[in-house]
């Protein structure tokens, strides 16, 4: 077992190196056999870790060495192995290894195929070392690790000026998670004198409310740089310059939920900071709310589906926030599920069109492309959370949650997210597959279905969007809940109870009203009174507008902070050169002129001086003198000038305190 | 406190006058291929013979080790007095390896007067070498300046820039200003002992020998006065912000191998680790230098990191940068505590290969362009993708991504920081975003977007010399990322008896350690030298009896 712990992250790793250093040297299908078969063994081992969790119910740790060490810190490169983990495991190479299958047609006869798929695996090894670190740094290790492929995946296509730009605003938003993160870990250390998961939630008790509230926010400032939420959450959309299997696995499956993962595997802290938790909640809320409006509008079929990726990290904060943490895991998984099938049937569309994203330019493509069409509209049932597929179980979990916990606002606020999901996820698949082609000519004629390496992974992906969420039925009773029970349970919390079975057939039913509701509106705008929808544009161009671009917040973080910033380099910059160094110059030239004077004070004071010692230090002092020439010389001379009067102000100080503090 | 270990064989001797040797004996060589081959053969066996040091140092251990005392000028208790330990060893190591690859990037880059550059480098070497192995402050004090010579030639002769004269000047005269004052310092750190030694009636009553000097009491208002003598030294040479004019200057001016050797061996901060904080433990402590310190520290990382976001030559950005490391590294001192330090030291090694490396790819890039400057870049990352990758990974390092050995050092000192002074530590952890902002900015816009027109076919990617140098780099920055556990070991017992020292006072009963067990292997040494050690005790017996 404790091989096959230590095997997960290897098989990858092998793979990186051996692509990595040798991968120019053989053929583009060895690249890729080793690539997707490195992740296929790695999702097989994390079948048996998770039939061994089962089996034995019980975590374990497996240490694979020291890391970092020395004084009261140790921290090894060591691995946890709990139930949580394992659900990771799964979503994260049984996903990842579809998605590589599903590369291997979409990235065929690209130039940097082999460095793609290093780059690919070189994710999955700092996944899986995010999720299954024993301790904070691991944890961060993978964080910052999977940061770094999000970032040379974002500008793969690096010669195109945004994409590269997107890679460097990703990394740096990422950094400011990361600064905050780094703090986080600090506050443990600090108070544990550990950073080991175990220790720290074991002792977690002893922590003031205070400090137990410090921590937590500040995890939650790593957690909403990584998983895209407001504040942070602009270089998500920005990301999706990246190719599309990317966005499928690093921007929508895997990498963005790390936050949400993060949370679940601190909630014994956050339990204990009441007010931490109900940030995550509104922090949630809000932006499921927030991104939902931006996806009205957006014409990027890729970029509607970021800010859906948005919208439903939201809905996981907000189910963290409310203490569901099994929950926003479930939505984690079912996500990863639908969000990658979107995504993935998406990049088969663009594929199909040779490169089109805008959906203005697309439609009528359900006759053409039947396989992807079928497979987006599952997915968009799934994420619009229709009966009974895996979407509906896991948001309607969380919105019932909310309700039965009294938490009215919260509810009402993922109750609007997802009408407005319904809609938008409706209106992306009415306005790319029906109504009539607005493709250009040119494009429509080369149109065709992606090849079955593309459509299995998706056809796979498929089943489990529509199948996914049964693991989680019944609502908070289902296999998922008693599996994750141990993780999530806090410390002497009881049972949780999840209101009548009435009310959560109601809700049940109501969530389902709001999907079906969603769906008509797109229905009616996009698909019967098809030039209704611009009319609703034109009657409020201020809100379309801004919509449009965004609330404009790149514009107001560029002119607040960035640019700002920037400025004060160049004002800092001008005053080193002029100021700092004019000083240095200015007693260069205070020199030169003084040197006169210098010659005199060498003459008469130095000399004379060493006279008083002796002749033959005169002799000594005379022959250097010969050996120096020009400016050193002068300078020299006058830096000795002002030395012999500061050393006698020195020892004349010295003797007046010779003998204080000193026994005798 | 410490103990003195020898070593059958003079190794360090051998160790520290080896390249100036090898030096003098290019000398008299004519052929250029000859030269070359020569100057790569002392450089490398050199580098064989740090090599060995590593390897038979004790680890985990505060012992001085390897040392060997020749009394020089007597009467004034000069000796030369050499020893490793913790602290000093890996800078031997690191100062060793960075020649060969100076050597090995000079091969084709430097074209004029070749006998003069190898030997005026290696010259170098032995005067770096030289600091970090005395162990008496005078012989230290005679390294420390004359590694200003065979630096001030090669800034001024093989200096690309046309205002290297003006830079080599610069440099010299900042380091002797600071110089002066140090050496005042240590004048009445000398002064003190003899005061000391007198009333006690020890003989000899003079020493400038570093561990005699931390056997006796020094009062703390002396103590404040020393530090910030000795400290003008440091920061001038370090630079340490505003006293960092000089660095631009020369790193821009001055050849590449002499930026890599200024960039990359932190020399400034290591006296600080070395010689500051044990003979002056209660002014390290004292308030009001803590708080200039970690002001200093901190305003370094945070203006070096936006002064270097702006900066459109990749040179004056690593400059910036530099000080903005620096600053890092001064933080963590000045936390004082285990974390701190030991994060401070392996961050000055690692410096040794991220930003020293990032010179020499700057190196790189100049040679292909005639220049740094922005301007001549934009879209490599096309053409020249092993150079891109490299620039990536050591880049990567130097902002201290996880994985990298810069992460390990920074981690370190950041935690260490915190720990002391949270808000210092807090501040200090804005630099690590600032970090990533100037590089991957600068990155973006020299290798990324599309190719500057004209650059088509003019730019070739590595040669095999260049991969070398810049894939050995990228060993040691993985190595010390990933298993650092070699590198902790042997700085960790210097670093715990540092603190020991640090909570204790300067006045400590120094018990001797219990580390110096002879292992099996090391026959013919090291062995505790006895005098010494009794000497010694009874100088602390004294010591409690006055308490």
């Amino acid at each position: 077992m404790d091989l096959l712990v230590l095997l997960i992250p290897t098989f990858p790793l092998v793979a990186v190196l051996l692509n990595g250093l040798l991968g120019s040297r053989y053929s583009h299908d060895l690249a890729h056999r080793l690539a997707w078969g490195s992740v296929g063994l790695s999702f097989l081992c994390s079948i048996g870790v998770f039939t061994e969790t089962i089996r034995t119910g019980v975590a374990r740790e497996v240490v694979a060495y020291q890391w970092i060490f020395g004084g009261d810190l140790t921290v090894n490169l060591a691995f946890l192995i709990d139930p949580l983990t394992c659900i990771m495991l799964l979503v994260v190479t049984g996903v990842g290894f579809l998605i590589h299958l599903y590369s291997v047609g979409y990235m065929h006869g690209e130039e940097g195929f082999t460095r793609f798929f290093t780059y690919m695996n070189l994710f999955m090894v700092s996944m899986l070392l995010l999720v299954m670190g024993n301790n904070y740094l691991v944890l961060f290790i993978g964080w910052e690790g999977v940061g770094l492929c999000s970032y040379l995946l974002i500008g793969y296509y690096f010669d195109k000026v945004s994409a590269a730009k997107a890679a460097t605003k990703a990394f740096v938003v990422n950094r400011i998670g990361d600064a905050g993160f780094l703090l986080a870990i600090f506050l443990v250390f600090v108070n544990f004198k550990t950073l080991d998961y175990t220790q720290v939630f074991a002792q977690a008790s002893q922590l003031s409310t205070g400090m137990a509230t410090a921590i937590a926010l500040c995890l939650l400032v790593g957690a909403v740089g990584k998983s895209a939420q407001i504040p942070l959450y602009t270089w998500l959309p920005d990301a999706m310059e990246g190719p599309t299997p990317v966005s499928a696995l690093i921007h929508a499956a895997t990498m963005v939920t790390a936050g949400v993962y993060m949370i679940v595997r601190n909630h014994v802290i956050y339990d204990m900071a009441p007010v931490a938790l109900s940030t995550v909640a509104w922090v949630g809320g809000l932006t499921a709310l927030f991104a939902a409006t931006i996806g009205l509008v957006q014409t990027d079929i890729k970029r509607v589906l970021a800010y859906s990726t948005v919208s439903q990290l939201g809905y996981m904060f907000l189910a963290c926030g409310i203490g569901a943490y099994t929950a926003a895991v479930f939505h984690l998984m079912t996500h990863a599920f639908f969000k990658a099938l979107l995504f993935l049937s998406a990049g088969s569309v663009i594929h199909a069109l040779s490169g089109e994203q805008n959906i203005m330019k697309m439609g009528g493509l359900k006759a053409k492309i039947p396989w992807t069409h079928a497979l987006f509209l599952v997915g968009t049932l799934a994420i619009a959370g229709i009966f009974p597929l895996a979407g509906f179980w896991s948001k309607d979990e969380i919105m019932a949650h909310a309700f039965v916990h009294g938490q009215y606002a919260l509810y009402a606020m993922a109750a609007i997210g997802a009408f407005l999901t319904a809609f938008y996820m409706f209106r992306l698949t009415y306005l790319t597959f029906y109504g009539t082609s607005r493709l250009d000519p040119h494009t429509a004629e080369h149109v065709h279905e992606s090849p079955p390496i593309m459509i299995w992974p998706l056809a796979v992906l498929a089943v489990l969007s529509v199948l996914g969420g049964f693991l989680g039925v019944p609502p908070e009773a289902g296999w998922f809940h008693h599996f994750l029970h141990p993780v999530v349970t806090a410390v002497g919390a009881g049972e949780e109870h999840g209101g009548g079975v009435g009310l959560v057939m109601t809700l049940m039913v109501v969530a389902t009203a709001i999907a079906l509701l969603g769906w008509g509106l797109a229905h009616y705008l996009y698909s019967i009174r098809t030039e209704a929808a611009d009319n609703v544009a034109a009657k409020a161009p201020g809100v379309y507008t801004t919509l449009l671009n965004k609330y404009y917040v790149d514009e107001c973080y560029d002119a607040l902070i960035v640019e700002p910033v920037k400025r004060l380099g160049l004002v800092w910059d001008w005053f080193d050169r002029t100021v700092i160094d004019g000083v240095v110059v200015g007693v260069g030239r205070m020199t030169q002129s003084g040197s006169a004077l210098s010659t005199r004070i060498e003459k008469y004071v130095i000399y004379g001086a060493l006279n008083v010692v002796g002749y033959a230090n005169h002799l000594a002092a005379r022959s250097w003198r010969r050996l120096q020439t020009g400016q050193v010389h002068q300078y020299a001379a006058i830096i000795v000038a002002g030395l012999f009067i500061l050393v006698h102000l020195i020892l004349a100080w010295w003797t007046g305190t010779s003998g204080t503090g000193m026994a005798r | 406190m410490l103990e003195e270990l020898t070593f059958g064989f003079p190794i360090l001797s051998m160790l520290l006058f080896f390249p100036l040797v090898g030096g003098l004996i290019l000398c008299l060589l004519d052929d250029d291929d000859l030269i070359k081959n020569a100057a790569l053969a002392v450089a490398g066996l050199e580098l064989v013979l740090a090599i060995v040091v590593l390897l038979r140092f004790i680890p985990d251990s505060a012992a001085m080790q390897f040392s060997e005392q020749v009394a020089w000028i007597p009467p004034l208790g000069i000796s030369y007095h050499l020893a490793l330990d913790g602290i000093s060893v890996l800078f031997v190591g690191l100062t060793a390896f960075l020649t060969v690859l100076i050597v090995l990037y000079s091969w084709d880059t430097v074209r004029h007067q070749i006998k003069v550059y190898f030997a005026a480098l290696l010259a170098l070497e032995t005067t770096i070498i030289g600091v970090f192995v005395s162990i008496d402050l005078i012989l230290f004090f005679v390294f420390w300046e004359l590694m200003l010579i065979p630096s001030y030639f090669l800034i001024k002769l093989w200096g690309g820039g046309a205002e290297r004269q003006y830079a080599a000047l610069k440099y010299v005269l900042y380091t002797l200003l600071g110089s002066v004052f140090m050496l005042l310092g240590i004048v009445l750190l000398d002064l003190n002992y003899h005061e000391w030694a007198v009333a006690h009636h020890i003989e000899p009553s003079y020493t400038f020998d570093f561990l005699q000097l931390l056997m006796i009491p020094i009062p703390p208002d002396r103590q404040v006065l020393i530090f910030w003598l000795i400290f003008l030294g440091l920061v001038f040479k370090a630079p340490l912000f505003p006293f960092h004019t000089w660095l631009p200057d020369v790193l821009i001016e001055g050849p590449i191998g002499m930026a890599v050797i200024l960039a990359g061996i932190k020399l400034g901060t290591y006296g600080f680790i070395r010689f500051s904080l044990p003979l002056l433990p209660e002014a390290s402590q004292d308030g009001g230098v803590v708080a200039v310190m970690m002001t200093l520290g901190l305003l370094a990382i945070i203006y070096g990191a936006i002064v270097a976001l702006i900066q459109p030559d990749f040179r004056r950005l690593l400059a910036f940068s530099s000080i903005s490391h620096l600053g890092f590294v001064v933080v963590g001192l000045f936390a004082l505590n285990f974390q701190g330090l030991q994060g401070s030291l392996l961050t000055m090694i690692n410096l040794g290969f991220s930003t020293a490396g990032l010179f020499f790819l700057a190196g790189f890039l100049y040679t292909r362009r005639q220049s740094t400057h922005l301007s001549s870049f934009g879209g490599l990352a096309k053409k020249v993708p092993l150079l891109a990758t490299f620039l990536l990974i050591i880049g990567l390092a130097s902002i201290g991504l996880p994985g990298t050995n810069g992460f390990v050092g920074e981690f370190l000192i950041l935690l260490g920081a915190f720990e002391a002074y949270w808000l210092y530590g807090a501040v200090a952890v804005t630099g690590v975003i600032f970090g990533a902002a100037y590089f991957l900015w600068y990155y973006e816009r020299a290798m990324f977007g599309p190719l500057t027109q004209g650059l088509g076919h003019a730019i070739a990617d590595l040669n095999a010399r260049e991969t070398v140098i810049a894939a050995s780099l990228s060993v040691m920055i993985f190595w010390i990322g990933l298993y650092p556990a070699p590198f902790l070991h042997i700085m960790n017992g210097s670093v715990q008896a540092l603190v020991n020292r640090l909570d204790r006072g300067s006045v400590a009963a120094d018990k001797p350690s219990a580390i110096g067990i002879q292992p099996s292997a090391q026959k013919a040494g090291p062995e505790v030298r006895g005098g010494h050690h009794a000497e010694r005790t009874r100088v602390s017996v004294s010591l409690k009896a006055e308490s």
